[in-house]
């Protein structure tokens, strides 16, 4: 379609979002990602019905990890929207970024670099 | 099975703190069923705990490691080659577990991880549910197969007590009351008749009342 | 009925083939014992034995036992209320002999409410012994003069044994079954929860007749006059095992405010005159938690009132 989306982001693909579990967003955040939002099909849509609805569950429960632990639940988002919807994407891609943007680097992130540098 | 739930994140952080190499060791069984201990909730608190102390600019390691039991001699010596790289171990299995660790590794701090609730069901996804108290002396025969013990809030062995309602417990409508489902149980069995049949006082001697409990077979032992 | 077993006037009054009558009180929360001698007093001539509530919904007070001896030593006779809840099967029976020092000869056996709903919810609770299984104890201490480990007591305790009935409690076809079972555990008396839905009560206490439990144990029927509108819906609502039917609810409505109470008592006395006629009551409990100096008018104008001689 040729939108203009950001590039400061990178997409990992999943046959389902259902196949995403807790410990992969986390594991996002230890190697220094600022965010990770998690892009599904409209729920009750889902092409392997539940998958979008673990996703979320999964989702909210890493969100309130990171809460307790001090990077920010903000950080993570689940979205819902249909494969053939290419507008909305762009939209939320740009909005992901922004939330982002807002929010500053993540706190491990910054305190692995301050490290590297010393 | 034995049933047992996360301890909050804080509690965990507040436990660890003093140590710097610590080890994050799961159980595959009963902790793994109830989705509170096992290898993934083993990665998902390591992982956690890593960017805790990353974040607030402090140094740990943290290992993972998952033992197919904690209870048993032979899983837990698994990990004796390992042992001394670490200062603490945050065991994710039941009080069981943790204690049999304390035992085995006697100069290693040994921090629960999980709180251990009770003898349950998988009675479906996400929802576990206490059946069993352990009292030593079962009467399930005698009341269709429904225990008074664990399941009556009161323990009451010639129920139902005054505060039932509508078949739930004076605790709320989330409690079965206990003696309704025996009733319901008695009559679906034909054995209603059995219900006048005066339950005679329990011996509490082999619950946790008497003590420590033992259980020897001689005739296994070599 | 029989030979009276005890001291109890109680059951002297009841096995005379009189209405027996018996009241309520519940210990204050501290250690004042004139607010129960004062209770006592305002009652004593007109009930043959006051109940004495045993932390009642589980709120810690006096014990029931202490302000037992109170009332005795006033010459008011008590009914000692025992729940399991709170004590183990040594506590029970020293509590029981410890009853029976002061010659108090009425006993009622309950479970008691969860500790949740008290003021200590966080607390153990012990349930020992069963409500029934109490019953059995008392009456073993008492006719074979044995503690329950088996060795002889030094002056057994003579207790007259009563339990408690809720015939609107849950299941319903369960309440006559429950209560033969009491029977059979011992009780000598029962104190029902109060009563509103007379058809009900009546089909309880028929089929409790028809199996011949009525000529077993003394029955007596649980009276608490509302004081106002809203007692009586909180009581249809809130209140487990509690069936308030919506007449009694319209004519409490149906009356202005500050003629509620009234009505209230007058609902409670014409209830007691309609049991009365009923065979197989034996005599009334009248519960007027707080509001203990009604029970007089209650009782006179029910017509039992004075009390007989025994």
């Amino acid at each position: 379609m040729r939108l203009k989306i950001p590039t400061s982001f990178r997409i990992v693909r999943l046959p389902c979002t259902g196949k995403l579990d807790v410990i992969h967003v986390l594991r996002a955040f230890e190697k220094g990602a600022d965010g990770v939002f998690c892009v599904g099909c409209l729920e009750g849509d889902c092409h392997f019905n539940e998958g979008n609805f673990r996703a979320r569950k999964r989702i909210e429960q890493a969100a309130q990890i990171l809460d307790k632990v001090g990077v920010g639940g903000d950080r993570v988002r689940m979205y819902n929207l249909s494969s053939g919807e290419g507008p909305l994407f762009a939209q939320y891609a740009t909005q992901m970024v922004e939330t982002i943007k807002a929010l500053g680097p993540s706190p491990v992130r910054l305190m692995m670099e301050k490290s590297q540098a010393a | 099975m034995i049933i047992a739930e996360k301890k909050p994140i804080e509690e965990i952080i507040e436990e660890v703190k003093p140590y710097d190499r610590i080890l994050v060791l799961g159980c595959n069984e009963c902790v793994t069923v109830c989705e509170a201990g096992g290898k993934k909730e083993v990665e998902v608190l390591a992982s956690a705990l890593r960017m805790y102390f990353i974040a607030h600019g402090q140094v740990r390691t943290i290992d993972e490691r998952t033992l197919e039991r904690q209870c048993d001699h032979e899983y837990l010596e698994e990990i004796r080659d390992i042992v001394d790289n670490y200062d603490a171990i945050v065991s994710l299995a039941c009080g069981v577990g943790v204690q049999f660790a304390a035992e085995k590794y006697q100069t290693m701090p040994l921090l629960p991880g999980v709180n251990t609730v009770c003898l349950g069901a998988n009675e479906d996804r996400g929802l576990w549910t206490e059946r069993c108290q352990a009292c030593g002396s079962c009467v399930l025969a005698r009341t269709g197969g429904i225990c008074p013990v664990s399941r009556c809030a009161k323990r009451v062995m010639n129920g139902p007590c005054g505060g039932a309602t509508n078949g739930k417990c004076e605790l709320g409508p989330d409690t079965d009351c206990a003696w309704q489902l025996i009733i319901d149980r008695l009559k679906a069995l034909g054995r209603l008749d059995d219900y006048e049949v005066v339950a005679p006082i329990k011996d509490w001697s082999t619950d946790r009342a008497g003590g420590p409990r033992t259980v020897t077979r001689e005739d296994v032992k070599i | 009925m029989s030979e009276c077993r005890t001291q109890s006037r109680l059951e002297k009054v009841m096995r005379a083939g009189h209405l027996g009558v018996t009241s309520e009180c519940g210990p204050p929360r501290g250690s004042n014992p004139e607010e129960i001698r004062e209770k006592g007093q305002l009652i004593k001539d007109h009930v043959d034995a006051v109940n004495v509530t045993d932390n009642q919904t589980a709120m810690t007070r006096m014990s029931s036992l202490a302000a037992c001896v109170h009332l005795k030593l006033e010459g008011v006779e008590p009914v000692l209320q025992m729940v399991t809840r709170d004590r183990n099967r040594v506590a029970l029976q020293s509590d029981i002999l410890g009853a029976a020092s002061f010659d108090i000869s009425n006993m009622l056996c309950l479970s008691g409410d969860h500790q949740s709903f008290g003021d200590c919810a966080q607390g153990q609770n012990v349930h020992d012994l069963d409500s029934m299984q109490l019953l059995q104890t008392v009456r073993y201490m008492r006719d074979e003069g044995k503690f329950l480990g088996g060795d002889d007591i030094k002056r057994p305790p003579k207790m007259f044994v009563g339990a408690a009935a809720n015939p609107f409690a849950d299941p319903f076809e369960i309440r006559v079954p429950r209560l033969a079972k009491k029977i059979a555990c011992g009780a000598e008396f029962i104190q029902t929860q109060c009563i509103y839905n007379l058809d009900k009560f009546k089909e309880w206490i028929k089929r409790a007749r028809d199996r011949g439990l009525t000529e077993q144990v003394f029955i007596m029927a649980g009276m608490t006059p509302m004081k106002s509108v809203g007692m009586a819906k909180y009581m249809k609502n809130k209140v487990p095992g509690m069936d308030v039917p919506d007449e009694i609810i319209q004519r409490l409505a149906g009356v202005e405010k500050k003629k509620q109470a009234q009505e209230g008592i007058n609902i409670c006395v014409e209830h007691i005159q309609a049991l009365k006629e009923v065979d197989g009551v034996s005599g009334f409990h009248v519960m007027a938690i707080e509001w203990e100096e009604k029970v007089p008018e209650i009782v006179e104008r029910s017509g039992l009132y004075p009390r007989p001689e025994v």
